[in-house]
Parts: structure tokens; sequence; C-alpha cells
């Protein structure tokens, strides 16, 4: 047996945007063990809940993560609407689907550039960027804001988007559908893509399962979980089915990313196809006066908002648990029996946010 | 399409009995979809949330501050990421994890930040 040794990965390194430490145990390139590390930037944002109304609160929620922003507002608001007995209009449920959409797609095409980028394909990095951008251009154009939008409020949303624009984007949606299959091609078609990905960071279906893995972590090792089969927002109108790989490696964790885009363009089809008249919110009286936990599918999977009133307009508690939190441990399962050159692609392959996990 | 409708149970466990439950629900197929702590004033209310075909159980176990809590992370293994933040936030302490970084996970300025009870009942609150 080779000396071991302990190379520290991160929490600066290129492929990381953000700071995440491994302390990965090594004989010769060989990783046998890992022992993670977060906690560099944690905000506490949980704690303002005690300062913050609950309706100032969505701000915080959407401030969480800088990608998955709308989602947290989301899943935040669900929650207060389930304690509070509030029903969303439909319109508002739909106009919540579309930008939910929205945000998978330019989430799952920035992870997909930034894959590219860490296997080294750099002009599959710029291109997913270039996809990426007119999705961002369509949250500016509805919404007002590239990064965070600011729309989704308890008891509906605050912006409509007309007929007109529903057209336009309508109109745009195939030919945005025929690049991402372009794209998506050469992800799941690519002989030096196969090459890097497949049998790399294998996680079993039953591991995957037992370790809690959340999202396209755990979808990529068979198992059927999307949160949106619930039927929250408009999903249970607009029908949804989860898509699945099976070999539990990098690339079918890829492979799942790239059929979801083609999933998300068919639900903000169908939605604005569907798209009912009416109202886009509802006054909200009283305040929160008992607990849930909100749940919601975000990108990187299922993102939990435990939320507690006491009848006062703060609440007493807001628990976030994020979707990266709760792939750690598969991550720690996936990286030993990997070259220590593998590594940074096996930590992509979960799309780690550690903005969301920091919150 | 078929829509899941999703359930929401808790139940209130004892200390002693929290691994046994646990082992149930992990025998029953569940998942751990997180474990969460909310300080009550004197006391934590920590919940262990489990899932399975979007049936949601929870297991709330009530303790004092100066409580011992068992790990689970023998039964669930991806457990440790939750028990460290449960000390680390709320200083809890919680005995046989896996991966115990011993108050190093989650890095804060002040220690047990999360935790009203050891800040003698500063809720923060601007009401």
């Amino acid at each position: 047996m080779s000396k071991r040794i302990v190379v520290p990965f991160g929490p600066q390194h290129p492929v990381l945007p953000e700071p995440i430490h491994l302390d990965l145990v090594l004989e010769d390139e060989l990783v046998v063990d890992v022992v993670p590390s977060i906690g560099y930037i944690h905000r506490g944002l949980e704690q303002l809940v005690q300062k913050r109304e609950f309706t100032e609160y969505v701000y915080v929620a959407e401030r969480i993560c800088g990608i998955c922003s709308f989602i947290h507002a989301l899943c935040y608001c669900q929650g207060i609407e389930h304690i509070m007995k509030i029903d969303v209009p439909d319109r508002a449920r739909y106009l919540r689907t579309i930008w939910s959409e929205c945000s998978r797609l330019h989430s799952h095409l920035l992870w997909l550039g930034l894959f590219a980028d860490g296997m080294g394909f750099e002009n599959l990095f710029m291109r997913s960027w270039q996809l990426r951008e007119s999705v961002l251009d369509v949250f500016e154009d509805t919404t007002g804001g590239r990064v965070i939008q600011g729309t989704c409020k308890v008891g509906g949303v605050r912006r409509d988007i007309g007929q007109e624009k529903l057209d336009e984007m309508h109109r745009t949606l195939d030919s945005f559908e025929e690049q991402c299959r372009d794209l998506g091609g050469v992800f799941l078609n690519d002989e030096t893509v196969k090459y890097r990905l497949q049998g790399l960071g294998v996680i079993s279906k039953d591991d995957a399962y037992a370790l809690g893995a959340a999202g396209p972590t755990l979808r990529g090792s068979g198992v059927a979980v999307d949160h949106r089969e619930t039927g929250y927002a408009a999903y249970g109108d607009l029908g949804f089915k989860p898509v699945v790989e099976t070999a539990g490696d990098c690339y079918a964790r890829c492979a799942v990313r790239v059929r979801e885009l083609y999933s998300s363009i068919d639900l903000i089809r169908r939605a604005i196809e569907e798209m009912p008249e009416g109202s886009i919110d509802v006054k909200v009286k009283g305040t929160p006066d008992g607990e849930y936990f909100s749940r919601a599918e975000q990108p990187r999977g299922e993102v939990v908002h435990y939320l507690r009133g006491d009848g006062t307009k703060h609440l007493v508690r807001a628990r976030i648990r994020t979707p990266t939190l709760a792939n750690i441990p598969a991550l720690v399962k996936m990286l030993p029996g990997a070259q220590l050159a593998d590594v940074p692609v096996i930590v992509l392959s979960i799309d780690p946010c550690i903005s969301c996990t920091e919150r | 399409m078929t829509i899941v409708s999703e359930e929401q149970t808790t139940t209130s466990v004892a200390l002693e009995n929290l691994l046994k439950e646990v082992g149930g629900l992990q025998a029953d197929g569940y998942r751990l979809v997180q474990i969460g702590c909310t300080d009550v004033g004197g006391a934590y209310e920590i919940n262990y949330s489990f899932d399975k075909g979007y049936q949601f159980r929870n297991l709330r176990l009530t303790v004092g501050p100066e409580t011992e809590v068992p790990s689970i992370s023998g039964l669930y293994w991806g457990a440790f990421v939750y028990e460290n933040e449960l000390h680390d936030l709320f200083g809890i302490s919680v005995t046989g994890i896996n991966i115990d970084f011993k108050g190093t996970f989650i890095k804060t300025a002040t220690k047990y930040p999360f935790s009203v009870t050891r800040r003698e009942g500063d809720r923060c609150r601007n009401a």
C-alpha cells in the first residue's frame, strides 16, 4: 500500500465559483477518503426571519441564491399561503410555473457551461452561456430583473405578463428548443464527453436514496423523485413526468439536466397556451399562526422551507434545507475510487451551490 | 398525469425511543430529508424529517439545552451534515456522529448564533 497523503481541494479552486473545502486522502493519485468542510460564508439568513415581517422575508428568501432565487421565493410564499389558507389565483400559479421553469433553464445552462469548462471544452461552455443569456433576457423583459426577479409575493405575483409578450415567448420557444437540442446533442453524443464522464463518480440507486440525495443527483441514479409530481403551482394542471437516468455516473447526471431543458421548454409552452385569465394576487389579511414544511423542486433538487409562525408579524423560525446540503453526503461517497484529476468533474456533477448551502 | 398528494404528519418522540423510531422508518424505506431545530425558549425542538413517495413524516424530539442527543448517522449515514449543524448553530450536543467536526463544520463569529436560550432570550426582534 502506498503512503497516504492529504491533498486540500478548495475552498478556492478554478472549478469552484464559491468556497467549499474537501480534504482528499490519496494513495498515489487515487482518492480513498474525503472529508468535506463548509461554513466559510455562512450568512445566517434564517435568523433574519425574526427581524423582517413575514411579507418582507420573501425578499430575503429570494436572495438566498442568485440562480434559483425565484424558486426560493415561491417555496417560502407557498408555505405561508398554506399556513394562512390563502388560495392563489390560477393565473398567478401559471406565471409562477413559467418563471420557475425559466429558472431551471438558466440554471441548467449555466451548469452545462461550467461543466464543459471543467472538462476543458471551452467552446461548449461559451455556447451554453450564450443560450443562457436569452433566458436571462426573458427574465429581464418580464420581471425587470435578470438575477433577482422580485415578482413572487405572499398571495400571488406582483407582475403579469401581457398576452403580446406571452405570444412572443411562445414564438421564440421553437427556435430556442432547436438550439438547446443541438447543444444537448453534443453533451449526450460526443465521444470525448462520453469518454470523460461515463463510469465516473458512480453512486448506486440504493446509496443515492439512503444518503438523502436530491434532484438530478438522485434521478441520475434511477430514483424517480421530483417534487413537481405533487402538482404545486400549475404542475398538476400541465402534466409532468420526472426525467430519470439509471447509470448513476457523471454522464447520467449530465443527461438528466440536458433532458430537463427539453421538459422545461415543454412546460413553459403549455403554461403559455393554457394561461388562465384573471387576477394575479389576492389581498393578504392576518398573520401566520402555525407551521408547515413547504417543499419545491429547484434545479438542484428538492428545497424545504420549514416555516413557523405564532400569530405575530414575525415568524418564529424559518429553516431552509437546500439541495446541495443534502447532496454533500452523496458527493463524499462518490469520490473514493476516483483519480485526483477527476475530482473537479465529479464535484461539479452535483451542481454545488454554496450560496444556498450557506444560507 | 397522476398528482401525488402530499401528506405531512408530525409525531412526538421521546429521547430514549429516537433510534428505535428512526430505525423503524429506515426499515420502512423512508429517506432522510432533513434535521432541523427550533429554539422554543429554554428548550429545543428537533425535527427529523423523512419522505417516502411524497409522504412526509416528522419525528419531533424536545430536549433541554444540556441534553445529549444520540446521533442517527449509524442509521442514515448522511445525517452528519445536519447533526454538525445542530451543534454549531444551536449548541446541541450530539453524540456518536460518524463524521464529527467538533464545532468546526460551520464557522461563525458568534458561538451558537441561532440559540435564543443560550443568548438569554434575545430574539433579535424589532417588533
